[in-house]
C-alpha cells in the first residue's frame, strides 16, 4: 500500500550538516580552508603562485584543484613548495562538502595550516553549496568589469573577502575600484576587499596579512 | 549542469530518509521549486530520468514539481511585487531596498513509498 511521507526538507540540509562537521574537524586539526571562487581566467593561478611563494617559509600550504578545466597546474603548484591535488568533479558545476572532504583525504596534510579549494570556475552554482570552508573568497579581475556585482549578487553577498586581481591593467580598462567596492558593500557590508596585482606585488601584503590573521 | 548536481543532492537526502525509516522503494517524489531558484524544471526532469536509473531504491520513481512564485518585498514602501517582472528594483517606488520573500525554494515536499 502506497503512503505519502511529508518531508519538507530543503535539499541543501544534508550538505549543510556535512559542511559544518568538516569545518569543525579541520579546525581541530589546525587547518584553515579557503573556498576560492571566480570566473575562469580571473587570475587564480597567478594569485596562488605568488601567495605560496611569499608565505611558504612560514606556512604549510595545500591547494585542492577542482575546476572542470583545470587552470591551476598541480605540478606547477607543487614546484613552488605547496601540496597540490587535482580532483575530478565529473562535470559537476560546484563542489559540495562531501567532495571537498574526499579531496582533502587524498592529500598529505601533515604540516599544512592553510588550504585553498579552487572551486569550479562559475559565479552561480558554487555560491549555493557550503563546502565546509572557513572563509569564502572570490576573485574578480579588472578586465571582467566593475559591474559584475550587479549581475551575480548572490556570489558577492556571501563572500568574506573579495580580491580584485590584475590591478596593473587598470589603466587599460574602464574599471573603478571605488564603484565596484560600493556595489559590493551594498550587498555585503562586512566584506574585506583587496585590490592586488600578483604580477607586480602591489596590494599582496594586505591580502597575505588577512590570510595569516586566520592561522593559529 | 547545475541540475545534475541538485538531483544527486535530492537522491542523497531521500536515501538518508529511506535508511532511517527502513523504506525499500520510493514510487514518487514531489519537489517545491522556486521560480528564481536557478534550476530549470525541464533539465531537472532529464537529469532525474538518468540519475534514478542508477539507484535501485528509486527505479521508475516519478517526479512531480510544484512551482513556487517569486515575490519580493520593498522595505521603503512596504509592498510586495512580482520578482520575475521587476527584479531587485521596486516598481512602486523605485527603491533598491528590497529582499526576496519567496521563490528560491528547493524543497523535497514529500515522497510516496
Amino acid at each position: 500500500m502506497a503512503r505519502v511521507i511529508e518531508l519538507n526538507k530543503s535539499i541543501t540540509d544534508s550538505n549543510d550538516r556535512d559542511a559544518q562537521q568538516l569545518r569543525e574537524e579541520l579546525r581541530r586539526r589546525g587547518l584553515f580552508l579557503i573556498n576560492l571562487m571566480s570566473s575562469p581566467g580571473s587570475g587564480k593561478t597567478t594569485l596562488l603562485s605568488r601567495t605560496i611563494t611569499d608565505l611558504k617559509d612560514d606556512v604549510g600550504i595545500a591547494v585542492l584543484e577542482a575546476d572542470i578545466e583545470s587552470d591551476v597546474d598541480a605540478a606547477h603548484i607543487e614546484s613552488l613548495g605547496a601540496v597540490a591535488l587535482q580532483v575530478h568533479t565529473d562535470g559537476m558545476c560546484h563542489m559540495d562538502a562531501g567532495m571537498t572532504r574526499r579531496g582533502l583525504e587524498g592529500m598529505d596534510l601533515t604540516d599544512i595550516q592553510l588550504a585553498f579549494l579552487e572551486n569550479v570556475g562559475n559565479l552561480i552554482c558554487p555560491a549555493e553549496y557550503d563546502t565546509g570552508a572557513h572563509a569564502n573568497v572570490m576573485l574578480l579581475s579588472v578586465p571582467e568589469g566593475d559591474d559584475k556585482p550587479l549581475k551575480y549578487p548572490l556570489m558577492f553577498s556571501m563572500v568574506d573577502a573579495l580580491v580584485i586581481t590584475k590591478t596593473d591593467t587598470l589603466e587599460y580598462f574602464d574599471f573603478s575600484i571605488e564603484k565596484c567596492a560600493e556595489r559590493v558593500r551594498r550587498l555585503n557590508p562586512g566584506v574585506q576587499i583587496f585590490p592586488v596585482s600578483a604580477e607586480t606585488g602591489e596590494g599582496m601584503d594586505a591580502w597575505e596579512n588577512w590570510l595569516k590573521s586566520h592561522l593559529e | 549542469m547545475h541540475e545534475l548536481g541538485v538531483v544527486f543532492h535530492v537522491i542523497d537526502n531521500i536515501k538518508e530518509v529511506a535508511e532511517e525509516q527502513g523504506i525499500t522503494h520510493v514510487e514518487a517524489v514531489t519537489l517545491r521549486l522556486g521560480t528564481v531558484s536557478s534550476v530549470i524544471p525541464e533539465y531537472l526532469e532529464d537529469c532525474w530520468k538518468w540519475a534514478i536509473g542508477r539507484e535501485p531504491l528509486m527505479t521508475d520513481c516519478r517526479l512531480a514539481i510544484e512551482p513556487v512564485e517569486a515575490i519580493t518585498y520593498c522595505e521603503d514602501c512596504q509592498t510586495e511585487y512580482d520578482t520575475i517582472a521587476h527584479g531587485r528594483t521596486c516598481p512602486n517606488c523605485g527603491s533598491e531596498h528590497t529582499y526576496l520573500l519567496q521563490g528560491n525554494e528547493f524543497v523535497i515536499k514529500d515522497i510516496t513509498v
